[in-house]
């Protein structure tokens, strides 16, 4: 019987570790890639906007002229977007998670209503705006409203929404509920003052990024036509209104250069909407949320 | 005697008034499911709308285009006067390319760094890499779009000779680095879901962690890395601000990407930003585009789903 060659092995396992060590840090320069283009895209719009980002950008109207463009419709078209986006949009998806968490029996039809939602979250956001045009701008003659373009909004973040809530209603124990209705407590009662309130904090947390997405999303407000230069301020829901992402994109494709620059000032202001927006969501979570 | 009465009274009002709140209670506890269930139908009457829309106005498309010249023709000119071509080739040829690339830069990368979260990286580093890729993936379209156009195109023009301003390299990359985080977080999910034991015996027979992470993990996670993978493909195809920024208007059918390109989602925003009239012929090809876009987003969905239902190994 042969003995295994001792420097054979060694050879080998070396050659081995050697291998381990090489992909362990070609393994770590991956990940640090989507952390150093992170890092290069904010430092290159921080840098080239900054010097645009001054109280006059953000109180001016749009203009032809770079340095005397500025944001102010765009933004408060923003909020009254989200002022229609959130309530629609809150009340439909958390109302579609308490059925289904609470109430959906096991049959086809909640089968079905499951599997629509999770495939209406892969479908583009564009193909919704093509939906908002067709439905609500043309069919029910809302017209390139605040409230056509807020609706299609709510649809598009509608199932971001409802698997968050789920989450957050799943999460709250069922003894919780077996107490309640020990306590002689309806269904309702106890869904309305002993799981919601257990479960908002996620839900909310949800909301809030779903939110963030519905503010820079861009492609549904092209589709449905909503105007960039605008000298006032909507008045009110079927008002025409502007939006932050479409201003950006309309100086971002402008050919002079120094539309560049504001574009840029542009992305800084909406960047720092979504920062505090996450930043909420992160704070609601680590200080509400219960692990059982 | 008189405070008996009032006593009595008293509690028949408060009978009366408890019956009422029994009834009102009952009506709550019947409507509400109703009610949420109808909530719950607006998600299916969502999706009716999108299907009904792009049909009826792609049928309405039909009428006046060739089903055959749609789908076979390799010219796209809906422009050009009095004889406008509508081929669909070119446009899928310019999404197919932005994909391809987008893949090629974000398949090596994601997955390399979900095996380095999952099997390398320690607890602290995962907290902290794990909330910036979230913010990777919270970034609007248009700031990439601004980003390729700005940045990545007048980088690879140092690199690569004949660069066009507007290419399909430039977005691709782009569109590659927007689907990363998605890519890396669904795999290391699959992956970090892989039950420690099989780990442990790997390691226990002389493997390094090399080994465990190429021929253990990574063949048990398999199924829910390619399902990232095609669900992040999905998300390519339908991308919209990058492309259109970055990509330029020029549908052309070939495999050339340092030329201008328009995809299927670049087009239905230029027509959209122009003034195509209500009616149209145009105006109905923004939806035969968007009915191709859907179904082919619709096909990878469904088939990101039934790789993960299908292959899910079951520990």
């Amino acid at each position: 019987m042969r003995y295994m060659d001792d420097t054979v092995v060694m050879k080998r396992m070396s050659k081995r570790i050697t291998f381990n060590k090489v992909w362990k840090a070609l393994f770590f320069l991956a990940t640090t890639f989507a952390l150093v283009t992170l890092a290069i895209l904010l430092y290159r719009i921080v840098t080239q906007g900054i010097d645009y980002l001054n109280i006059d950008f953000l109180t001016n109207f749009a203009s032809r002229f770079a340095d005397k463009a500025g944001i102010k419709a765009a933004l408060i078209g923003s909020l009254w977007l989200m002022a229609v986006v959130a309530p629609v949009s809150i009340i439909l998806g958390v109302g579609t998670a308490i059925y289904l968490e609470e109430y959906a029996k096991k049959n086809r039809i909640n089968d079905f209503i499951r599997m629509n939602i999770s495939n209406l979250a892969g479908v583009p956001s564009i193909v919704f705006g093509l939906l908002g045009l067709t439905i609500f701008v043309r069919m029910m003659g809302l017209g390139k409203s605040i409230l056509a373009a807020g609706l299609t909004m709510s649809l598009l973040i509608l199932p971001v929404i409802i698997v968050a809530a789920q989450e957050a209603i799943r999460a709250v124990p069922n003894e919780q509920r077996e107490a309640s209705y020990g306590m002689g407590a309806t269904k309702w009662q106890t869904i309305l003052r002993v799981v919601l309130p257990a479960a908002i904090p996620g839900i909310l947390t949800g909301s809030i990024l779903a939110m963030s997405r519905a503010i820079g999303e861009t492609a549904p407000l092209v589709v449905i036509g909503i105007p960039v230069i605008l000298q006032f301020l909507p008045n009110g829901l079927l008002s025409q209104f502007t939006a932050l992402p479409m201003q950006i994109y309309d100086w971002a494709k402008r050919p002079q250069e120094a539309f560049q620059y504001v574009a840029a000032a542009g992305i800084l202001v909406l960047m720092t909407v979504l920062l505090l927006m996450n930043s909420i969501a992160i704070f609601i979570r680590n200080k509400f949320q219960k692990r059982y | 005697m008189v405070s008996q009465k009032e006593n009595k009274t008293s509690s028949v009002q408060q009978l009366i008034a408890n019956s009422r709140n029994q009834k009102t209670k009952k009506i709550v506890e019947k409507a509400m499911p109703t009610l949420l269930f109808s909530a719950a139908i607006i998600s299916i009457l969502t999706t009716f709308g999108i299907v009904f829309t792009l049909i009826f106005e792609t049928f309405e498309f039909f009428k006046r285009v060739s089903i055959t010249d749609f789908l076979f023709g390799t010219k796209w000119l809906p422009f050009s006067g009095n004889e406008p071509l509508f081929g669909i080739l070119p446009l899928i040829a310019g999404t197919l390319k932005v994909t391809l690339i987008a893949v090629v830069v974000a398949v090596p990368f994601g997955i390399a760094s979900a095996i380095y979260l999952s099997e390398y990286a320690s607890e602290k580093t995962r907290r902290i890499v794990k909330p910036i890729l979230e913010v990777l993936a919270g970034v609007p379209t248009i700031v990439y779009g601004f980003f390729a156009l700005t940045f990545v195109t007048p980088l690879l023009q140092e690199i690569v000779p004949g660069l066009k301003l507007f290419n399909a390299l430039s977005p691709g990359i782009v569109v590659g680095i927007m689907i990363l985080p998605m890519i890396t977080s669904l795999s290391e999910d699959a992956m970090s879901s892989v039950p420690n034991s099989m780990r442990e015996g790997a390691l226990a027979l002389g493997a390094t962690k090399f080994e465990v992470a190429i021929k253990v993990v990574l063949p048990a996670a398999l199924s829910g890395i390619v399902a990232s993978v095609v669900l992040a493909i999905s998300r390519a195809i339908g991308e919209t601000m990058i492309v259109s920024l970055a990509g330029g208007s020029t549908p052309k059918f070939d495999l050339n990407v340092t030329d201008s390109i328009q995809t299927m989602t670049a087009y239905i925003v230029q027509v959209s930003t122009g003034d195509a009239g209500y009616g149209t012929t145009i105006y109905y090809s923004i939806y035969s585009v968007g009915f191709t876009l859907f179904i082919f987003t619709l096909l990878m969905n469904l088939l990101a789903h039934y790789i993960s239902k299908r292959f899910r190994e079951v520990y």
